[in-house]
């Protein structure tokens, strides 16, 4: 039997369709299909989703976040429904437990207000002190990304470099001492050489405070070097899911396997041997029944592109293909 | 080998008065370069470091609050020297497309959205090369066939075609004419991982077909890996290093170059990667002598006062860091 | 205070209608201190032509016609301000309101903006001011102006709160605990302010052209002083045909000047506010 407020997370069967207008006709298109998975309560850990654009991760984490809704589907968090919060509870509970970090510092704040603004904000709305305290607090916030008040307060967002806003913005959402960060393509817009600090900081933060991460990202490299385990998206299927290790030491799915093939190694005695052949029109390997991935595979057989593949637990870790059956 | 594009002494700086206040943001300083025919040559640095200023003046045709102080760019086409900097208009369309191309970041925005690929083609050939439609259309066709892209996309809009596609199709449209010298600005940023080994492929082939120059410039050191025969590293308006790419990668001597390299996540170890601290200077209030001083673990009191010049350490391999240069003096002696 | 210096510096159009504008306040300034009141008739001799003593000469009611005039300008502004703070005021509360919202509330008020949209302004002023000949004062056609001017801008409005909405630092807005009023106002609204600036000065022109017709077609509160009355009053004694010009060309010569006054304003503003023309700004010459 299992303990209750075991679990932090659980969404079951999570998808979402969006109806898209084509001239007279609508077209369904299913960002996320399907998608499972849970973060433990007891074992903070890093979860990194993983995809191409298109893949549905940025919708996956909206929903995740209470910003989009479910079409269908079950999205706990501490054991209560998601879907069935109120306002008001989401407002005084959802958002104090769960925070966000976008992709674009320039755009999570406001180019026409100072960056603290949403600090103070932050701590206001969810009393978190009084006004005698706010200062002290935001301060120690900031200390833990690597900042201080005194450098930040007064500016514009375009005042500071991307890699000064991005650091407000995850301060700003561990001002209410989330138990889960939603961070989608945190590191993206950064140089390489800063990108390493923010997901060192992430490390830091799960490893002395126990948040949960996760982390949404198309960059395998630092998906690998942060994440404790991941899963790869593809057209809003979850593809392949497991402990980082083996789902990117030895990838099983012949998609994990072309992403981490097309990685980029910085290292010239390892450049590609073959040219990949990429799909031309947009329209091309939509959903016609079957598998996803059947227009690309290397692998494909008969089969792939009649059913759809079911969840194989193979070698530690999920894999939704037919070759593991 | 012939140089076919140079770059001497260049300094360009953005000046402008606003509010009473003036700035000079020197982005391009003191750089000199050269360009083999026929070679990838990578310039490589991250945002702010002056890789698209340096761009701009390569390219020419930049205007005010940009300002060329000092230095001179030519290009040498048919061992015909140009200036670039004092050519007029028509001799710079003469130039452009012809000779030297441009692959812009975010290209996929460069298709006109209301025409058909094949006409965006036409218009386009027969802009430099007046031709009937059928035989723009029939040149496209072996091209984009030469190069392993679907011909059906002939007959498509652009909004049609996935994002990769476009940039593929844009690449192919800034490379039909056979330009010698092709720019290409961060060709591969914002697209997946996998179409951006499509596209990188892609300028492989052409450059190898066409024995075509390439100046890429970019901050990712894996496409620098894949593509480049030599690569420049840019900070803060200057060259660091420059060496063959091999080198760069497995044996950079500046501090800088060291801590680039080393900082790159690797898809075999997740041990602990370090991060460089501090940030890249602003270029308009810039640190005194090295610019890379204040953050550099092996800085000496000579470092904070004297700039370094750029010096052959190796033949092909130089290198603007004082202790550089000593160690190198030092073995030599 | 730096943008308000800049402005005066760069934009020609700003320059001169802010001047404009501002020798319009003094004159509305100097009413406070007529000599005669507004409804005294008979205070001056009648019908003499602008000299010395009487700048802008008297009308057939034996009033001086400058300092008639001051009474006109400012009666005529605080209408219009009555107007545009009404509907201007409406528009934008409904507006933001309705955009940031959204669902059913949001499909009833555009329903009643749209129904208010295609309604003929200008008849149906006409129709309810003859209906009320004789009792409409300036303040009510004031508030009735403003009731029918809200809508068309509270329709741009809506559409900025749309897209506003989409914006990531409006997700940030709603994790950071704001409420939707807060958000609204306080995030949202200052994106709506160059919008508003221009809307003010369109709110302006609108308000005060209809005053002038109306009162010209005799609707309004005869008995006030304002730039349509004057005109009209001097159209009833027969200004024109009688050779003295001075009644009508000083009404006239005041709304044209006050509209231009208000159009370049908006003008250098939005040339100031276009994004593109800073960079031009910046450049140190030579």
């Amino acid at each position: 039997m299992q303990q209750p407020n075991a679990t932090l997370l659980h969404a079951e069967d999570l998808t979402k369709i969006f109806n898209i207008q084509q001239g007279f006709s609508s077209k369904k298109f299913h960002a996320v299909d399907k998608a499972t998975f849970s973060l433990d309560a007891n074992q903070p850990e890093i979860f990194t989703i993983a995809g191409e654009s298109g893949s549905g991760k940025t919708t996956l984490a909206r929903m995740i976040l209470g910003m989009e809704r479910l079409t269908s589907g079950v999205l706990r968090y501490k054991d209560r429904n998601v879907a069935e919060l109120s306002g008001s509870e989401k407002r005084s509970w959802f958002f104090k437990e769960v925070q966000p970090v976008f992709q674009d510092p320039f755009a999570t704040f406001s180019p026409l207000k100072r960056i603290d603004h949403y600090l103070y904000e932050t701590v206001y709305n969810y009393k978190i002190t009084n006004k005698a305290g706010a200062d002290d607090y935001i301060n120690g916030v900031l200390n833990e990304v690597g900042l201080s008040l005194v450098e930040i307060k007064g500016r514009y967002p375009n005042e500071l470099s991307g890699g000064q806003a991005q650091r407000v913005s995850i301060a700003r959402a561990l001002i209410t001492r989330p138990s889960l960060i939603v961070a989608d393509e945190p590191v993206s817009m950064l140089d390489a050489s800063l990108r390493m600090s923010i997901v060192n900081m992430f490390r830091k933060l799960k490893d002395d405070h126990g948040v949960n991460i996760l982390y949404i990202t198309h960059d395998l490299a630092t998906a690998y070097y942060t994440a404790d385990r991941i899963a790869i998206m593809l057209r809003g299927w979850i593809v392949e899911m497991g402990p980082v290790e083996r789902v990117l030491g030895e990838p099983l799915h012949p998609y994990t396997r072309l992403l981490k093939q097309s990685i980029p190694a910085a290292d010239p005695d390892k450049m590609w041997t073959e040219n990949v052949s990429l799909t031309a029109i947009e329209s091309e390997g939509q959903h016609r029944g079957g598998c996803k991935f059947a227009g690309r595979c290397p692998a494909v057989m008969d089969i792939c592109r009649k059913k759809e593949p079911p969840l194989i637990l193979h070698q530690e870790r999920l894999v939704k293909c037919f070759l593991y059956e | 080998m012939s140089i076919i594009v140079e770059a001497n002494r260049l300094k360009a700086y953005y000046m402008t008065r606003s509010y009473g206040v003036e700035r000079t943001v020197q982005a391009v300083d003191n750089i000199s370069l050269q360009v083999q025919a026929g070679e990838v040559f990578g310039i490589a640095g991250e945002s702010g470091c002056g890789k698209s200023t340096l761009l701009k003046v390569l390219l020419g045709g930049f205007r005010p609050p940009l300002k060329v102080i000092e230095g001179s760019v030519k290009y040498r086409f048919d061992n015909v020297e140009t200036d670039a900097l004092i050519i007029n208009d028509a001799s710079r369309r003469d130039l452009s497309w012809n000779k030297i191309s441009y692959v812009p970041q975010g290209s996929m925005h460069v298709l006109n959205p209301v025409r058909r690929i094949q006409d965006i083609f036409h218009d386009f050939i027969s802009a430099h090369r007046p031709m009937r439609k059928q035989d723009s259309i029939e040149m496209t066709q072996n091209y984009l066939r030469d190069l392993g892209l679907a011909e059906n996309v002939l007959t498509a809009y652009p909004h049609q075609l996935s994002g990769g596609m476009r940039q593929r199709v844009t690449i192919a449209l800034a490379t039909i004419l056979s330009p010698k010298l092709i720019f290409a600005d961060e060709p591969t940023t914002a697209l997946d991982v996998v179409v951006q080994r499509g596209v990188i492929q892609l300028l492989k082939e052409i450059q190898q077909k066409e024995g075509s120059t390439v100046v890429l410039i970019t901050h990712d050191m894996g496409v620098h890996a894949n593509l480049a025969n030599r690569i420049a590293v840019l900070y803060a308006g200057k060259i660091v290093e420059e060496a063959d790419t091999r080198t760069i990668l497995q044996n950079p001597r500046h501090p800088y170059t060291q801590y680039l390299i080393k900082s790159l996540p690797r898809l075999d170890e997740r041990t602990e990667r370090v991060s460089i601290p501090g940030r890249p200077p602003a270029l308009d209030n810039p640190p005194s002598g090295c610019r890379f001083h204040p953050r550099c673990p092996l800085a000496m009191d000579k470092c904070r006062t004297i700039d370094p010049e750029i010096m052959n350490i190796r033949p092909g391999h130089r290198v603007a860091c004082h202790l550089v240069t000593e160690e190198t003096s030092h073995a030599t002696t | 205070m730096t943008t308000l210096k800049d402005l005066f510096r760069f934009s020609p159009s700003f320059r001169i209608g802010a001047i404009i504008l501002i020798l319009v306040l003094v004159l509305i300034g100097l009413s406070f201190f007529s000599p005669y009141e507004p409804d005294a008739t008979r205070a001056v001799p009648r019908n003499k032509a602008p000299s010395a003593e009487f700048l802008l000469g008297t009308n057939s009611n034996g009033q001086d016609v400058f300092w008639m005039l001051t009474f006109a300008v400012r009666n005529s502004l605080v209408m219009a301000g009555l107007a545009v703070l009404i509907g201007r005021g409406i528009g934008v509360m409904l507006g933001m309101i309705s955009g940031y919202v959204g669902g059913t509330l949001d499909r009833v008020v555009s329903s009643i903006v749209d129904s208010f949209i295609v309604m003929p302004r200008l008849p149906l002023l006409i129709l309810i001011a003859s209906i009320m000949r004789g009792q409409m004062t300036m303040v009510m056609l004031g508030v009735m102006l403003g009731l029918l001017d809200w809508a068309y801008p509270s329709k741009r409005y809506r559409s900025q709160i749309l897209s506003l909405r989409e914006r990531e630092f409006t997700q940030t807005a709603v994790f950071a605990g704001m409420s939707t009023l807060k958000i609204v106002l306080k995030e949202h609204l200052p994106f709506l302010i160059p919008f508003l600036l221009a809307d003010i000065v369109s709110g302006f022109l609108f308000a005060i052209s209809f005053e002038v017709t109306l009162s010209i077609l005799g609707l309004s509160d005869l008995g006030t002083q304002s730039i349509g009355t004057m005109i009209y009053w001097g159209n009833y004694y027969n200004a024109l045909l009688s050779n003295r010009l001075w009644i009508l060309a000083a009404p006239i010569g005041a709304s044209i000047i006050i509209v231009i006054g208000f159009y370049l304003m908006s003008l250098g503003l939005s040339t100031f506010l276009d994004p593109r023309t800073r960079l031009e700004r910046l450049q140190v010459k030579g």
